[in-house]
């Protein structure tokens, strides 16, 4: 197995970024079919960075969010949040422990509005049952009105006011992919992850969304790990960069580093 | 075409958008509450029906149009409240008792079945609906010490404030009021997080599971809630028909409360009152063209059904968004009029395989 | 002894619900469309043959070709004029069109031949053969070897044809196979038309066993039980989840208290997809995202 010569230079990292660990995980592996598409994969990120995982196109990279999102029960490893085990929590409930994401090819309620995309981002902090909501209590009637709120600060900070009102399917692409990023910090989590946030995107876009992610972190103070194939974007927002191929590490360290690593250049370059 | 200029968000919160709905809706109230007073009895009786079907409507639309589960089996819910309440009703429980314990029960054998049934997606889930209802129909066949088996069972007359509630004036105005607050109840679930996690689901599970929605419980939820609508349904049902007997549920049943759902429009409430006239009057229609038709055509057995059928078709081909999608358009159409885009509404449709591996 | 008896006629009985099952499972497996019509498609099938063998007096050979020529070319065209339509809708969009589809057959079925159940003159049908002490009826017989044959037909056909082969990569991936400029509008056509031909077949086999009316396509509810026992999209699970269900009724019909065995098919799925949501042979597996 390959394995990156100098895993532990991350400790150089940019000194915005804390030593704190909030997720970690540690020989991760899952296979498909009889292939392996992740194969002992440790990482950890830390509170305030912004982490991106790269590699070429069946790396393992999204792979690696699905395990994380709980989609995809890992064969062998553990995962760790704010140092508590994830590994067997069940997928509905990591939302609820901090973590939100969004997907490759977007998935979003499509036929409903950007609005309404958004409130169901707030569903982890509701407070009303069943019965309350059948009623609309006036205990409903304020967390409506507080989630309302709360989606316009997020529609302020990610310039969504005109798709306000609009259902998803009329969406160009390019504000879909926001629409999800602004949906993921409805819930206000403490790491998110981007799945492929510039596929589709045209280079002004992509420029606007590494802005936003800088926002993302520095404003809201959330840890962003991101899947990417720009290298451009990665070596702009990263703090630090794991590259993969094949399904394992090749290394990780600071985005200079990784882009002159020989096996990285190897798997890219395939030689 | 309407500017609602939003000054808060109450307003995005509240039941109507602007003081027009307001308007409308208040007429519309009025003119059914005042009904009474210039309708003859069977025209009651039949509008009753429509408000009963509607009743039942508010249940398959939370499930079909909402959180995306189609159920081929609802007559059995209509059949379960229909008999509880006319159990409940012989045991001497006054009728205001005897209606939410038979829409509590048929929440609760709705949970029940939605246990098992959540772990199965789309057609496997329309099709276990469709096997329970049959498992219900053989067990109201043959228990027959509630239900009186084969031959069926009366309905004791009730009252409600000391009126009888199958007078048609009474009767009428008590369906008119379970279905006003099924509306009510209905429309205050989707503008809350319950009712959004229903959507979530239908649009999209793996999304709405990252949101932290239980997809489970969510779906045995909307199972258990779209039960109790149609048992309340049934309960009142079985005042309408006055003896309950096997045959009187059935799969067409159940399959014309799916049409009632899909033709009135999927995904919103007004669909559910159109799809509720419409099948409540489908049949006198039919009956008033059975008079005109050459008598060849008109005693074809399977006539009825074979409309039912037929249309069901046009609408699946050309209006897939029900008769209230029709009324949306041709809204917008005068809207924007002279600029109406056709592509405005156009169909997604989805080439990819994404449910199967082989 | 009884036991065995049961066992065949259980086993001619699961035959035809693994051949409507059968139908069911081509069409879906290509064009990922359920069909729920399936059953009305071989009642209409067995009533055309009833118009060819009694009104017309055609030879039976004769009628059993030209019942699923007559078939096919019915199947194909419901693909053309209302089905096409609908591909990329959502299932849901799918399933309701062919349950109202099957009110409509049912109405004209009913229009045209009436309701009163009526008889298929058929070779197949009357005599017994003897063994051992085991009776066991011509029709019973035909129908297990007219499934047999079939299957191994389709079997040869999906392994060896062009025709076959291009069906198959259109089920596995509608766009792909269309950009390798496999007609999959046709092919379409094509599965429908022989799904029909195997429900026509099946209504010839089973006209002997049960009378002909516009109501056995009911039959079909049934055999929608047995695709899924079997694992909805896998074409011998069809046929082995139909027989399966087929014996059980029977077994059921003898040792639980009457009117159970109308449901067994019904509590045996339920117990699937409660146990085993995948069926005997698995082919479906989460979204990928």
């Amino acid at each position: 197995m390959k394995s990156g010569p100098m895993t532990s230079m991350s400790k150089t990292a940019s000194d915005a970024v804390t030593e704190d660990v909030l997720f970690e995980a540690s020989g991760l592996s899952v296979s498909f079919g009889g292939i392996k598409a992740v194969r002992d994969v440790s990482f950890s990120i830390r509170s305030g960075e912004v982490f991106s995982i790269i590699g070429p196109n069946g790396a393992g990279k999204t792979t690696v969010f699905n395990l994380i999102s709980r989609f995809y029960d890992a064969e062998a490893g553990t995962m760790a949040f704010e140092g508590a085990d994830i590994t067997n929590v069940p997928s509905h409930r990591i939302a609820a422990l901090g973590i939100a994401r969004t997907f490759q090819n977007t998935e979003l309620f499509e036929h409903e509005t950007v609005l309404t995309n958004m409130l169901i981002g707030h569903h982890i902090h509701r407070r009303t049952r069943l019965a309350s909501d059948l009623l609309f209590l006036p205990r409903a009637r304020r967390q409506e009105l507080e989630f309302r709120q709360k989606a316009e600060d997020v529609i302020d900070l990610l310039d969504l006011q005109r798709y306000r009102e609009q259902p998803i399917g009329s969406l160009p692409y390019g504000a879909r992919k926001m629409v999800e990023i602004a949906r993921a910090l409805c819930l206000e989590p403490k790491l998110l992850l981007l799945d492929e946030p510039s596929s589709g995107l045209n280079p002004e876009e992509t420029e606007d969304l590494s802005f936003w992610i800088e926002d993302i972190v520095a404003d809201l103070g959330v840890t962003v790990a991101m899947v990417a194939h720009d290298m451009n974007l990665v070596a702009t927002v990263s703090n630090r960069v794991m590259a993969m191929a094949d399904g394992v590490e090749l290394a990780t360290g600071e985005p200079t580093y990784i882009q002159q690593h020989p096996d990285v250049l190897r798997a890219y370059l395939g030689h | 075409m309407r500017f609602v200029l939003k000054t808060n968000y109450g307003q995005d919160v509240n039941l109507f958008l602007h003081g027009g709905q307001r308007f409308w809706y208040g007429l519309l109230l009025a003119v059914v509450l005042l009904a009474p007073l210039v309708l003859d009895t069977f025209y009651l009786g039949e509008f009753a029906l429509v408000f009963i079907w509607a009743i039942a409507g508010t249940g398959l639309m939370l499930l079909v149009g909402y959180t995306g589960l189609v159920s081929l089996g609802h007559a059995a819910f209509l059949a379960i409240g229909a008999y509880a309440h006319t159990y409940f009703l012989t045991q001497g429980l006054p009728f205001v008792l005897s209606v939410p314990l038979a829409t509590m029960f048929c929440a609760v054998v709705g949970y029940i079945v939605g246990l098992p049934a959540l772990r199965m997606t789309g057609i496997y889930f329309a099709i276990a609906t469709l096997a329970f209802e049959r498992i219900s129909a053989f067990v109201i066949e043959h228990w027959e010490a509630v239900t009186g088996g084969h031959f069926g069972i009366r309905v004791p007359d009730a009252t409600v404030l000391g009126s009888n509630v199958d007078g048609p004036v009474g009767f009428y105005y008590v369906c008119l009021g379970v279905l006003a607050v099924s509306l009510l109840a209905t429309m205050n679930l989707l503008r809350s997080p319950t009712g959004r996690a229903f959507i979530a689901v239908r649009d999209s599970e793996v999304s709405a599971q990252s949101m932290g929605i239980n997809l489970a419980r969510t779906k045995c939820t909307a199972f258990a809630l779209s039960a109790a609508f149609t048992g309340l349904a049934g309960s009142l049902f079985a005042h309408k028909i006055g003896y309950l007997a096997p045959d009187a549920f059935t799969v067409q049943t159940s399959i014309q409360l799916l049409l009632m759902v899909v033709v009135g429009g999927l995904g919103s409430l007004q669909g559910i009152v159109y799809g509720a006239i419409f099948l409540g009057l489908l049949p006198q229609a039919i009956a008033f063209a059975r008079d005109v038709l050459p008598q060849r055509i008109a005693e074809i057995p399977g006539l009825e059904p074979g409309i039912f059928g037929l249309i069901l078709i046009l609408f699946l081909v050309f209006e897939p968004l029900g008769i209230h999608g029709r009324w949306v358009k041709i809204r917008t159409w005068f809207d924007e009029f002279p600029l109406y885009r056709k592509a405005t509404y156009k169909r997604q449709r989805s080439y990819l395989r994404t449910e199967r591996v082989r | 002894m009884e036991i065995l008896q049961l066992l065949i006629i259980g086993l001619s009985q699961g035959c035809v619900y693994g051949l409507i099952a059968l139908g069911f499972v081509l069409i879906y497996k290509a064009t990922e469309m359920v069909n729920f019509a399936q059953g009305d498609i071989m009642m209409l099938g067995a009533f055309v043959a009833f118009s060819l063998a009694n009104l017309a007096g055609l030879p039976f050979v004769l009628v059993f070709a030209a019942t699923l020529l007559i078939m096919a070319g019915f199947g194909m065209a419901l693909e053309r004029g209302v089905l096409r339509s609908m591909i990329g809708e959502p299932p849901f969009a799918v399933l309701m069109l062919t349950i109202g589809l099957g009110f409509v057959i049912r109405a004209v079925a009913g229009a045209i031949w009436g309701n009163q159940p009526r008889a298929l003159d058929s070779p197949l049908a009357g005599g017994i053969v003897e063994i051992q002490g085991l009776i066991i009826g011509h029709e019973n017989i035909a129908i297990v070897v007219g499934t047999a044959l079939l299957c191994a037909l389709l079997y040869l056909f999906f392994r060896f044809t062009r025709l076959g082969i291009a069906m198959q990569a259109a089920s596995q991936n509608q766009l792909a196979a269309y950009y390798l400029g496999i007609p999959v509008k046709r092919v379409f056509s094509l599965v429908w038309a022989i799904s029909a031909a195997i429900a026509a077949t099946a209504g010839i086999l089973v006209a002997p066993v049960s009378l002909i009316d516009p109501l056995m396509g009911f039959v079909g509810i049934k055999a929608f039980a047995a695709a899924i026992v079997g694992g909805f999209g896998s074409l011998p699970g069809a046929i082995v989840g139909g027989l399966v269900i087929g014996i059980a009724e029977q077994f059921v019909y003898l040792f639980l208290p009457p009117g159970v065995s109308e449901v067994s098919a019904f509590i045996l799925l339920l117990a699937m997809l409660i146990v085993r949501p995948e069926g005997i042979f698995a082919t479906l597996q989460q979204k990928k995202v």
